[in-house]
């Protein structure tokens, strides 16, 4: 059997609605779990950046991301295992602010983990931390103990080790391969 | 200077621009105004009015295939779109070029479930090329060229266009260009050289070299290319049941259908060949059988325009992605001339096993009923070899595919992925009305053509010269063969009480006539095939026969049954 690893898939794609069902689907349809998803902007004008997490074997996240790439709107799709990227994802957590005090560990968890403070009243407080899943995790497990009352963790954000966007140079060969089509 | 029109003048305005003359379709509460402007336009559009949807999109997908122009299908709202469905599958799955436009509420009432209101564009992602939702007129020349050009290039397939009333009723200006470039599109991929190279170096070495190959051949017009490079490097070469009509009948080097029931010669030469070359195709589980033992002693080379179809099913030694046609004339070019004499020869042995074992008693045995083997050959040889055969979904399917001869591409026509009762009428109709000049054959089973029975009425209003073959066996024939072989002649719900179809043809005003007796199927046929008018033909066949041979479901490519108790000997 081939190792399953956990893999980040970056999509550049063009703004069309409907599009990031279709790509989830392509990831369900092959019963492959979405472990974490973001959408937003990437430095190109007009051109989106879906990144998704799966835990999956390297042919069948090849197959997937071929099947991602051949949506029409899709400029190009890449994967990666973690350490090609530089990844972060945000977590905030929502602990009662009496316990939390009368715990005596704020200030050592919050340097130990790199945290802050992003609210606080008499009922509770939130705190945010970035960094890996691991890490996030962690924090969330030594905070248990005081009491969590609400957790969330954004899917993450990825940025490949490439110089510029990785579909920059794709997108400037399409640019003369237009320019000939128009001259032809 | 562009005076304001409507957007449904645009529609059809952009339909003529691209080479439009026909549609399919029926109209529908939110389809009205496209409707309306199309009495300004009957001088320049067909409009063929199915009984149902379904009708409409299988008569496209018929007309598609015996073309490869894109098929154009007009429906309405909520369930006209959802009727649809099933042909955008088909049409995905089996790469037949289709623009399906769907009327849609008015933006406004989006996602209100206003009346007659479906999630066209959300229903159809996953099953489309490509799918759009126009909800203002400026965007539908914009949409529709892009959608021909998706549809129609590349790998082709249906594209879904979901037309707002609104956006049917509102102004715009118009002016139309035709599409030829979509930046994260890429319909023609440059074959890479490395691969070719890696290819021709297989090629050239190889001792027994086999080509299979499927409809990529036919739609990229390789059919010439295919035969040149056969020729000049001598390789056998078997079809998949969508690539059959792509290289004649009788090409010396043609060794028939691959797959479950496909010929016995192509399917046991693919586990002794050293190069396996295939062209077009997609390793669909029909054609490999069990994947583990399929070809493993060969090294493979894939050559297919779709890049998600290399190492899908099957890891190639080189993957070329590219059309057919370029990358056949390329490898043509470059490889030595070459002679594979003996083991060309080989093909003969099993080929004559399987002739004396399954073909001679199935196609022209003795004494009893009529054998639907019997029925496809006649037609083949009362026609010349010439006529277009269409086909539904079973055992009329696989006697078709196994007995049809062929001269010309484009002359096969089937529902291969998807596998669909009901699609044999209307894409026959539609083959018919895309090909007017030649006979357009069609094999039905009595099962099949009561999942569409309604488009004799299509017929009926446009008169349509299709010939169909009532392949009458009064059971759901392929389900109880399986039944029969795998399930202990356990029949449940596959025998059929049937319809006198006498009667039916009648209320339809389409001549009709029935055959019992082999001796009267020559006339029967003949008489079927001397004129252009629509004929219904109930063949009484063999109740109880089976498609052999067979490579059951779980097996090898080379574990081939030859009848219910004789496996092929090696």
């Amino acid at each position: 059997m081939e190792e399953i690893k956990n893999y980040t898939v970056i999509i550049y794609t063009e703004n069309q609605i409907g599009l990031l069902a279709q790509i989830s689907n392509i990831f369900t349809r092959r019963s492959m779990s979405i472990w974490s998803l973001s959408a937003g902007p990437s430095s190109i004008d007009g051109i989106h950046n879906i990144t998704i997490t799966t835990d999956a074997t390297e042919r069948r996240i090849r197959e997937a991301v071929r099947q991602i790439e051949k949506r029409v709107d899709v400029i190009k799709a890449f994967f990666y295992v973690e350490d090609q990227l530089v990844y972060r994802e945000l977590a905030m957590y929502k602990v009662p602010t009496g316990k939390l005090l009368d715990s005596g560990e704020l200030e050592s968890l919050l340097s130990k983990y790199n945290a802050r403070i992003v609210e606080m009243n008499k009922t509770f407080t939130v705190i945010q931390k970035t960094g890996y899943t691991d890490e996030t995790q962690a924090l969330h497990d030594e905070l248990k103990n005081i009491g969590v009352l609400q957790f969330v963790r954004s899917g993450r954000v990825a940025i490949s080790r490439t110089m510029q966007e990785p579909v920059f140079k794709f997108l400037q060969k399409r640019e003369r391969e237009k320019e000939k089509i128009n001259k032809s | 200077m562009n005076k304001t029109i409507t957007g449904s003048e645009a529609m059809w305005l952009s339909l003529i621009a691209e080479g439009v003359d026909t549609v399919f379709g029926y109209p529908g509460g939110q389809i009205i105004p496209v409707y309306d402007t199309l009495c300004d336009f009957e001088d320049r559009i067909r409009h063929i009015l199915v009984r149902h949807e379904q009708g409409a999109i299988h008569a496209a997908q018929g007309y598609a295939r015996s073309t490869g122009e894109p098929g154009v299908v007009i429906v309405t709202s909520g369930p006209g779109a959802t009727n649809v469905i099933t042909g955008v599958v088909d049409a995905m799955t089996d790469s037949t070029p289709l623009v399906v436009i769907t009327g849609q509420v008015p933006s406004a009432a989006l996602g209100t479930d206003a009346f007659q209101e479906a999630d066209v564009t959300g229903l159809t992602g996953p099953i489309t090329k490509w799918n759009y939702q126009i909800r203002r007129p400026e965007e539908i020349a914009w949409a529709i060229s892009r959608a021909f050009y998706i549809a129609r290039t590349g790998r082709p397939g249906p594209v879904v266009l979901d037309f707002t009333k609104d956006a049917q009723n509102g102004k715009t200006e118009f002016s139309y260009e035709k599409c030829k470039f979509i930046r994260s599109y890429i319909p023609n991929p440059k074959p890479s050289d490395q691969a070719i190279d890696k290819a021709i170096a297989l090629i050239d070495n190889a001792k027994k070299p086999l080509v299979v190959f499927g409809q990529g051949v036919t739609i990229s017009g390789a059919g010439k290319e295919l035969q040149a490079f056969l020729e000049k490097a001598d390789i056998p070469a078997g079809a998949t049941m969508l690539g059959l009509s792509a290289l004649p009948s009788d090409f010396p080097l043609y060794q028939g259908m691959i797959g479950m029931h496909g010929n016995v010669a192509p399917n046991i030469k693919t586990n002794e060949c050293d190069v396996l070359i295939a062209v077009g195709m997609r390793f669909s589980d029909r054609v490999t059988g069990t994947v583990s033992t399929y070809a493993k002693q060969a090294k493979i080379i894939h050559i297919d325009i779709d890049n998600a179809e290399l190492g899908k099913i099957i890891t190639p030694e080189v993957a070329i992605c590219g059309d057919a046609k370029k990358v056949l004339s390329i490898l043509t070019e470059k490889i030595q001339k070459n002679s594979h004499e003996a083991w060309v020869k080989s093909f003969d042995h099993c080929r004559e096993v399987e002739r004396k074992k399954v073909i001679d008693m199935e196609i022209s045995g003795g004494e009893g009923p009529i054998r639907m083997g019997e029925a496809v050959a006649m037609v083949a040889d009362v026609s010349g070899d010439k006529a277009v055969i269409v086909t539904d979904v079973g055992q009329n399917q696989l006697s078709a595919a196994r007995y049809s001869r062929f001269t010309k591409g484009r002359s096969f026509i089937t529902s291969g992925g998807l596998g669909t009762m009901g699609f044999g009428l209307p894409a026959a109709i539609g083959a018919k009305i895309a090909t007017p000049k030649k006979q357009v054959c069609l094999f039905v089973g009595d099962g099949g053509i009561q999942m569409t029975i309604q488009e004799l009425g299509t017929i009926m209003q446009e008169h349509v010269g299709v010939k169909i073959v009532l392949l009458n066996n009064n059971w759901l024939g392929n389900v109880r063969q399986w039944q029969e072989m795998f399930f202990d002649r356990r029949y449940s719900q596959t025998r059929m009480l049937n319809p006198d179809y006498k009667l039916i043809a009648e209320a339809y005003g389409i001549r009709y006539r029935a055959v019992e007796d082999k001796k009267d199927l020559r006339k029967a046929v003949t008489e079927m095939l001397s004129d252009d008018e629509p004929f219904l033909l109930d063949v009484h066949v063999l109740e109880e026969s089976n498609i052999m041979p067979m490579i059951p479901p779980g097996k090898g490519i080379d574990q081939i049954m030859l009848n219910e108790k004789e496996w092929y000997q090696k």
